[in-house]
């Protein structure tokens, strides 16, 4: 009787022993904790603090149906639903959108260091945002309501030429044609956006706020133009999960174990391209988030694109959010551009991921 | 019925002819070891039976040919150890096991019983056991071609071709490994399809042999038949000996008449 439950118990700790990796519901309830925390600091905290109940109960009389009285001021209601929480919501959806296409660009470049304006994406919406902020200037200030336009539509034609260029002259588009093509995109929109910023002196520190990113002039009507692009193409990253980790044994032994590395390629970059260029369209090019999220995702819990690729969309929102946070209150009144936060945290990060990624080789 | 049959193959890469004209058989349950000078066209073979590499002519698994088959189905008749595998960084031994079922899921689906027991089934016959959460990037050179075997292994294909699985190893893993193929080939009735430069090893383990040169096939049959001064002086252009022991064929490289 005793051996035969020894005996089970061993077989137990092997069977444990050769489980797959999977996504412990710990790691994911803890990424969303983190998420929910951020979200209400965010819309607490600021020039006027509020007490956490307040703030639940001023966002659940919002919901259809629901009648409560959150206790708030007039004012200090309209901070919390017209000012706080549609950029909080943006600053959820922005940094989920470039966690997610981040991992997502590294598992179809199998390259630690890609992220999702490595093909063109940045240079293209900075391109596009640059041209409406230069003929805004110029016909009287209109110009900002067409910067979200431009810069979808710059990011969208800088990757439409990228992959357009980077099929060889058999049709197909390795990993390292489409990082060329897109280094070269990247460089040509560039060169323009220069060029048309040195003939629009006068709309340099207009540009460069917007290049380093913010949230600030965020209003539910452009969380509600984001949301379909991030469920869209973030489900479609989601789905794709499994088949980035195939892709990470290489295009030819992918081949052989029944996937079509190109078409798994081409369909997380556009995925992740879409997503990305409407998320920059509504904060700026905020960066490192991309490299960060997912590193850290990999560092603490597992290299599996199963894992990295949910939890950098909770963990996303969650920093975003929180770096949002430190730029508006850090220096309060004042601001710092949402760029500068995360480079901030994201540059030391990045040096020790170098390091940790040549030890792993 | 052949379990791989291949006719008139020809690949092309790049417009230069890589293999021209092949024809040969494998038969259910044998080992078929591909040898011939570098640049013969041996890898390629191998990627075309597996769809890496686009070709002409007619390749067939158990009398099916494989124009008419999906990746995935595919994927399920032939598995591929290629000659250096990609490591993926982080990856721990179960998880790439696991990827080896990956022509029996969907892309959606999680890991089913299915999958588990049989990754646990081919951890536990390839001895991975102890190893089985290390990340693969930790193991030596023999260990790891086990690993690589045996995420081939959970393919459960009824063919396994291995691109030189003895490269890079040194000489007791070499034998090791060929045991293991020769082991499993007997106990899963597999059928084998390995590349091997070591020509005293393609005369110890294969059934038959196929001697490739210059993409053409110049030489079909049996070890001793294929094995002969003439055929490896006139294609690899060295001289050797060819010696028995106990039935066993051991080919000694000579020295060019005129070297110092």
């Amino acid at each position: 009787m005793r051996d035969a439950a020894q005996r089970s118990s061993a077989e137990i700790d092997l069977d444990t022993e050769v489980a797959p990796t999977t996504l412990r519901r710990s790691w994911l309830v803890g990424a969303a904790a983190l998420a929910v925390a951020a979200t209400l600091l965010g819309l607490m905290l600021g020039p006027v603090t509020m007490a956490p109940h307040r703030v639940l109960l001023e966002l659940l009389d919002h919901v259809p149906g629901v009648r409560v009285r959150s206790g708030l001021s007039p004012s200090n209601a309209a901070i919390v639903w017209k000012i706080r929480a549609p950029r909080v919501a943006l600053g959820l959806l922005v940094g989920a959108m470039l966690a997610v296409s981040g991992g997502a660009y590294q598992g179809a470049f199998r390259n630690p260091l890609a992220d999702a304006y490595l093909l063109g994406v940045a240079a293209g919406a900075g391109l596009g945002a640059t041209i409406a902020i230069a003929s805004g200037a110029h016909s009287g200030g209109g110009g900002s309501q067409l910067i979200p336009i431009a810069a979808f539509g710059g990011a969208l034609i800088a990757v439409t030429l990228t992959l357009a260029l980077s099929a060889t002259h058999s049709g197909e588009r390795g990993p390292a044609s489409l990082i060329l093509a897109g280094v070269a995109i990247a460089a040509f929109f560039t060169a323009l956006q220069t060029f048309v910023l040195q003939r629009h002196v006068d709309t340099i520190r207009e540009v460069y706020s917007w290049i380093l990113g913010e949230l600030g002039g965020a209003t539910w009507r452009s969380v509600w133009l984001l949301l379909p692009y991030v469920i869209v193409t973030s489900g479609v990253l989601l789905a794709a999960r499994n088949s980035l980790d195939v892709l990470s044994v290489g295009d030819a032994e992918a081949t052989t174990l029944g996937i079509n590395p190109q078409r798994v390629r081409l369909v997380v970059v556009i995925a992740a391209s879409l997503g990305t260029a409407a998320a920059v369209a509504m904060s700026g090019l905020i960066g490192f988030v991309g490299i960060i999220v997912p590193h850290t995702v990999r560092l603490l819990a597992g290299t599996s694109y199963r894992i990295v690729l949910p939890l950098s969309l909770l963990g996303g929102a969650a920093f975003l959010t929180a770096a949002d946070l430190l730029a508006r209150t850090a220096f309060a009144p004042g601001t710092i551009p949402l760029g500068v936060v995360t480079a901030c945290i994201g540059a030391p990060f990045f040096l020790v991921v170098l390091r940790l990624s040549k030890v792993d080789r | 019925m052949s379990a791989l049959a291949i006719s008139e193959l020809d690949v092309t890469l790049d417009g230069a002819a890589i293999l021209r004209d092949v024809t040969l058989r494998a038969e259910p349950g044998t080992w078929l070891g591909v040898i011939g000078p570098n640049g013969a066209g041996k890898s390629t073979l191998l990627h075309a039976v597996c769809g890496v590499v686009p070709y002409r002519g007619s390749i067939s698994f158990g009398g099916e040919s494989i124009a008419t088959l999906d990746r995935r189905t595919r994927a399920r008749h032939v598995a591929l150890v290629s000659q250096s595998p990609t490591v993926p960084i982080g990856i721990t031994v179960v998880d790439y096991v696991l990827l080896g079922r990956t022509p029996h899921r969907t892309a959606l689906s999680s890991p089913s019983r299915t999958d588990r027991q049989v990754v646990r089934t081919v951890v536990d016959q390839l001895d991975l056991g102890r190893f089985a959460k290390r990340r693969l990037t930790t193991l030596s050179g023999g260990e790891r071609q086990r690993v690589f075997l045996a995420r081939a292994l959970a393919q459960q294909s009824a063919i396994v071709l291995l691109d030189e699985p003895t490269a890079a190893l040194d000489i007791g893993h070499q034998t090791e490994v060929l045991d293991l193929i020769d082991q499993l080939r007997h106990d899963l009735g597999l059928t084998i399809v390995t590349t091997l430069h070591d020509l005293t090893l393609a005369g110890r383990y294969p059934d038959t042999l196929a001697m490739l040169a210059g993409g053409r096939m110049v030489a079909q049959g049996n070890p001793h038949d294929v094995l002969t001064p003439t055929l490896i002086e006139q294609h690899y252009g060295a001289p050797v000996r060819v010696l028995q022991d106990n039935g066993d064929i051991i080919i000694v490289a000579s020295r060019k008449s005129g070297a110092a």
